[in-house]
């Protein structure tokens, strides 16, 4: 590492620390401005409302809200479904691309519906340019802004005096889709064409090179995708590849940008919730929380990454990375992608030393709280934080409360399935995978290696990442569905208990701080918070590490290989 | 129940007119406009053919050019690919070391992430010199031409401080023939 590196991670870190109370505070104006304040946009959006059926006045309870989240899913996984299986009969297809096999196509509908984006298919090779557009970037804007509904049911929840309603999904969809993420995608898919992203629907060009070898250069709508892939952290590529690509990510400018891209919106929905609570405080609890988790982890990576493979005889192995980005763009970003529920890659992780690829696969584990995805990150993080309270409450016998609200039997039933099913989907499904021989055969690499391919997989569909170690041939029917299943079972067993905790808490009534209240935006919090979320993920997932990535690192060391 | 289903489906209906058809096309509209050779895969010309995008390494198999990193798809860009070895593989051991013995330095002992990576670094281009050198016959002011066309070649960290500095191998080449002819 030189003086570059180390200066851009800090301009970085001090955009993220800058930038996402100011934007946090914009998006939470643009939730809660009533109706008739929208000023120029009010028209536009009333007549959007009247499109589609909407009373924006109506308030969903907790039950309500889910139903509708559930129901808008599970159309968009039909018709992205449908849109895959048939291409060849649709228009916009310039490069002749046949119908999508039917289990890929179940695999990538539940991928983008749930936000993972989990990609067992190349889409150069593989999706038509309408399939690209019209489906899997429709998916890449609602499935984010699932998620930041979600996390506003659940923000008012805790924060609201005693009442039913959650809001009202329909509305908090559109908002974030209309007015937040297609502004900040526009303007970022046109920044990112500058840099070389392709954006067009011409068919692949056809060059001969200098040496009289001829080439297809692919093209297509990428950059519109690219745009809204990292703000809505989604990271689905268009190309195989993904941000490796470089039609996709052409410049270490390109590479930078959506490095904070991938981060902005999970970081600024902290201090949303900040305007919730009214407490600035009790963001920054949670954003220095995160943070403190952010950086050690890319500490780590980075030491490990620059230390000697002695199997190689090489430092700084170049294996599966491009050479405009270096190693420590490629380390930072598989830290910020698997801290940020983003499955974009731009080097191949599964090449990566055996610490940084584990890394990356602990951070999915831990339920990418770590920012995470846009939405879950926060509320899987709250999670953690009513499990912490509850906790300390253990600790010094007292009733534990959250913001004046008490933490009963009901909520802490939903915060242990939030976390356990994840878990228990990923370690499940990676246990059976270890010895089903139709799941080994996918295998390309040996040894430990080998292990972490599926563990990865596995932890990748069940924390909605979607980033792969990709040796693994996962478009078998096979993995398309075991995959496809861990997948909804991750996105929605924790949706799910989320919203239930939303409307339990909601109900309660707030009672004012005392003496011996629990307070939650001390250092000592803090603390507590990031030791609850080490010790759940470490006590889960230790054992399957250890015999992945941790004696990989041990065998590599004594420069074994397989 | 009915009422949600017929929500969800003009919602749905509705938001992918806005950004799954609007978004795409007037993106593509403004991008065409502003940075037309850029959207459309930064193309080279020679002579009115199209020689390469100036974003993607192709093979080459002639002594007189350089190359580009290797690539474990082949430079097949439909679709490309990467090793996906792992730091204890066997396999990657062998190609590494088959690398070095071919004379290969630095990056160029290893694959790239896209298999289309269209840049080496300046030690992994004057390490290909005295192959080109002894292809072309070239002599030693000749030598020190090429050697000048490396430098100027040179591309410098974006914004002072992003990324790493490297070298475009197709700009390069293309520099090169138009010197010293293909």
């Amino acid at each position: 590492m030189n003086g570059y590196d180390f200066f851009q991670i800090f301009i970085t870190l001090l955009i993220l620390v800058v930038a996402s109370p100011l934007i946090g505070k914009w998006m939470f104006r643009i939730f809660e401005i009533s109706n008739s304040e929208t000023g120029l946009t009010h028209k536009f959006e009333s007549a959007f409302y009247r499109v589609a059926g909407i009373d924006p006045k109506e308030e969903m309870d907790w039950k309500h809200y889910s139903l509708a989240v559930l129901v808008f899913n599970f159309i968009g996984f039909v018709f992205l479904f449908l849109i895959q299986i048939l291409q060849s009969k649709l228009p916009l297809n310039p490069q002749g691309l046949a119908d999508v096999s039917w289990h890929s196509a179940f695999n990538s509908a539940i991928s983008f519906m749930t936000n993972t984006n989990w990609q067992g298919y190349s889409g150069e090779s593989t999706m038509s340019y309408l399939t690209q557009v019209l489906g899997l970037t429709v998916q890449n804007f609602v499935s984010a802004a699932t998620g930041i509904g979600v996390v506003l049911a659940l923000c008012r929840g805790l924060t609201q005096k005693s009442s039913r309603s959650l809001g009202n999904f329909w509305k908090d969809l559109t908002r974030s889709t209309l007015f937040i993420l297609l502004p900040l995608s526009f303007v970022f898919a046109l920044v990112l064409i500058s840099q070389g992203v392709v954006q067009n629907f011409s068919s692949y060009s056809q060059a001969v090179g200098l040496d009289g070898i001829s080439q297809v250069i692919p093209q297509g709508p990428a950059a519109s995708q690219i745009a809204i892939k990292q703000l809505g952290t989604n990271g689905g590529g268009f190309f195989g590849v993904n941000s490796a690509h470089p039609l996709e990510n052409p410049t270490p400018l390109s590479n930078w940008m959506q490095l904070i891209a991938i981060l902005l919106l999970p970081a600024s929905l902290v201090f949303t919730f900040g305007e919730y609570a009214k407490s600035r405080r009790q963001a920054w609890a949670i954003f220095i929380a995160m943070g403190t988790m952010l950086v050690v982890g890319l500490s780590a990576s980075l030491v490990a990454e620059y230390s000697a493979n002695p199997v190689l005889g090489h430092a700084a192995v170049m294996e599966g990375k491009e050479t405009r980005l270096g190693v420590t763009n490629s380390v930072i970003w598989s830290v910020f992608t698997s801290a940020a529920s983003n499955g974009s890659v731009n080097s191949m992780h599964s090449s990566l030393s055996p610490i940084s690829g584990g890394i990356a696969m602990f951070n999915i584990m831990l339920g990418e709280v770590i920012f995470g995805g846009v939405g879950a990150g926060l509320y899987g993080m709250f999670l953690f934080v009513l499990l912490t309270v509850f906790l300390s409450g253990l600790m010094v016998g007292r009733t534990p409360e959250y913001l004046g609200k008490k933490i009963e039997a009901l909520e802490i039933k939903m915060v242990i399935l939030g976390v356990i099913i994840p878990s228990a989907a990923i370690l499940i499904g990676a246990g059976l995978s270890s010895v089903l021989p139709v799941a080994l055969s996918s295998l390309s690499n040996k040894g430990p290696h080998g292990l972490s391919e599926i563990l990865y997989a596995f932890a990748s569909a069940g924390g909605n990442n979607g980033s792969a170690f990709a040796g693994l041939n996962a478009n078998t029917v096979y993995y398309n569905l075991a995959l496809g299943v861990v997948m909804l079972i991750g996105r929605f067993g924790v949706i799910l208990p989320v919203l239930a905790i939303a409307g339990s808490m909601s109900l309660k009534k707030q009672t004012p701080k005392g003496p011996g209240t629990f307070v939650t935006d001390s250092p000592l919090f803090v603390v507590l918070l990031i030791g609850v979320v080490i010790v759940v993920g470490g006590l889960t997932f230790l054992p399957a590490l250890s015999l992945g990535p941790i004696i990989e690192h041990f065998l590599m060391s004594l420069g074994r290989s397989f | 129940m009915i009422k949600i289903v017929v929500q969800s489906l003009r919602t749905f209906l509705a938001l992918s007119l806005i950004v799954g058809l609007l978004y795409p096309l007037s993106v593509t509209l403004i991008g065409q406009t502003l940075w037309s050779h850029q959207a459309n895969g930064s193309l080279v010309e020679r002579n009115q053919k199209i020689v390469g995008s100036e974003l993607l390494a192709q093979k080459s198999e002639s002594m007189r050019l350089f190359w580009p990193r290797p690539s474990a798809s082949d430079y097949g860009s439909i679709p490309s690919g990467a090793s996906n070895q792992g730091p204890t593989s066997e396999a990657l051991k062998a190609s590494v070391q088959e690398r070095k013995a071919k004379g290969f330095a630095n990056e160029m002992l290893f694959a790239s992430g896209s298999g289309l990576d269209p840049h080496i670094t300046k030690d992994a281009a004057i390490s290909q010199l005295p192959r080109i050198v002894q292809a072309r016959n070239m002599n030693d002011n000749q030598k020190t031409a090429l050697e000048e066309i490396i430098k100027s070649s040179i591309e410098k960290r974006d914004l002072g401080f992003l990324g790493e500095e490297r070298i475009n191998v197709l700009r390069l080449n293309l520099k090169l023939v138009d010197v010293f002819g293909r």
